[in-house]
């Protein structure tokens, strides 16, 4: 397999790109949460810093709550291998406003880049995972939309699957292993609750 | 001869509590103690109902839910609190009302040993990790009890769990409904 060569930063922010109060955001702990703060923090983020394996759960409760808007989950390989129980659940409700970005450098950001799962086989004694492919799993779990995006080509139309397709989406993305500034968004849980409600509903 | 009041299941009495607090969602995993509730929640036109994997998705749906305006209520056994301890800390962190029913196991007479060491231990991780905790062994007491406690959730803004002991439950009803 080549090489990834798509970089998370600029292709989160095309993701948001023209973001407005119809589109909410969850982004999983770490680079995810980094990446959506660097295209700017708005209400409608909501970004963790932490409950690992929680994102998907979260877009999925969220989706049903509010089935008008679109929900979008981003975040990272460690993240979904953590939670793939979530991605058959996400299945037993096919809701139609979510879509979920997986952004799979296939290392653990936060600790140092240690080796995913997704990592090749056979990739050296400290890099080495299983070749976990999470689209696949996706489709074993049910949402039968679940493809892989690699190359800069099909950026234009993730961004439109991601946005507009009819959901349950799911897009495993490539991404390059990359060392990024911290873009942090306000860490106080109770803060970026409040406001993410009082933007969606009116009130906290 | 009178004919005794004839006392409403308790179960069905929950369903109550949930339609009286607006509930909008329920997450659960089979449980033969919760049977009857989950069918009722399965049943209702004005709750949605999700199966989980493991407990654990619970917490990140209730947050999400909230997030979106809906509240929630997640219903487990005492096996499964353990699965869920690390997002438990969710409802503290971001401060939004959480609802949690336990059906109890290694409890109250239990046969299987297995089951003793996590219904044990339940009360003290969900206090470990700042969750009020509510508990009922009658039957007559469950409605106000979980009414109770969804006001301390809904209202107060806490993370509430209502031990549901299996003295109440009764271990001879286990695969029935």
């Amino acid at each position: 397999m080549s090489k990834a060569t798509l970089q998370r930063r600029p292709l989160v922010k095309q993701l948001l790109d023209g973001a407005d109060d119809n589109l909410l955001v969850i982004a999983g702990l770490g680079s995810s949460n980094w990446d959506i703060t660097a295209a700017g923090d708005r209400p409608l983020n909501m970004p963790l810093w932490g409950s690992m394996g929680a994102p998907v759960g979260m877009g999925l409760g969220l989706a049903l709550a509010q089935p008008t808007k679109r929900v979008l989950v981003i975040t990272g390989d460690g993240d979904m291998l953590m939670s793939l129980g979530s991605l058959a659940t996400v299945a037993t409700q096919m809701p139609e406003n979510l879509a979920i970005v997986v952004l799979d450098n296939e290392k653990f950001g936060e600790t140092g880049n240690q080796a995913t799962h997704t990592s090749p086989r056979n990739n050296g004694p400290t890099d080495s995972g299983a070749g976990t492919d999470l689209a696949m799993i996706a489709r074993g779990c049910g949402i039968a939309d679940a493809t892989t995006v690699r190359e800069s080509s099909e950026v234009a139309e993730l961004v439109k699957d991601v946005r507009t397709k009819k959901g349950p989406v799911f897009r495993l993305v490539k991404v390059m292993v990359e060392k990024l500034e911290f873009v942090m968004p306000p860490q106080d849980g109770a803060h970026l609750k409040d406001r993410f409600r009082q933007a969606l509903l009116g009130h906290p | 001869m009178t004919a005794a009041p004839t006392q409403p299941d308790w179960r069905d009495q929950i369903f109550e509590v949930f339609q009286d607090h607006d509930v909008k969602q329920v997450y659960h995993v089979p449980d033969a103690g919760h049977g009857r509730l989950i069918e009722a929640c399965q049943k209702s036109n004005s709750i949605r109902t999700l199966a989980l994997t493991t407990e654990e998705e619970g917490i990140p749906l209730a947050a999400g839910a909230w997030l979106g305006g809906q509240r929630s209520v997640l219903l487990m056994q005492s096996s499964g609190v353990g699965n869920t301890i690390n997002l438990m800390g969710m409802p503290k962190t971001l401060r939004f009302p959480f609802l949690t029913l336990i059906t109890m196991r290694g409890d109250w007479g239990e046969f299987n040993s297995w089951q003793y060491p996590m219904g044990q231990g339940t009360p003290k991780v969900l206090e470990a990790m700042g969750v009020l905790l509510y508990s009922v062994d009658n039957a007559a007491e469950v409605k106000a009890t979980v009414d109770a406690a969804a006001r301390s959730a809904f209202n107060g803004g806490q993370a509430v769990a209502v031990l549901l002991r299996q003295k109440l439950i009764g271990i001879k009803n286990f695969g029935k409904k």
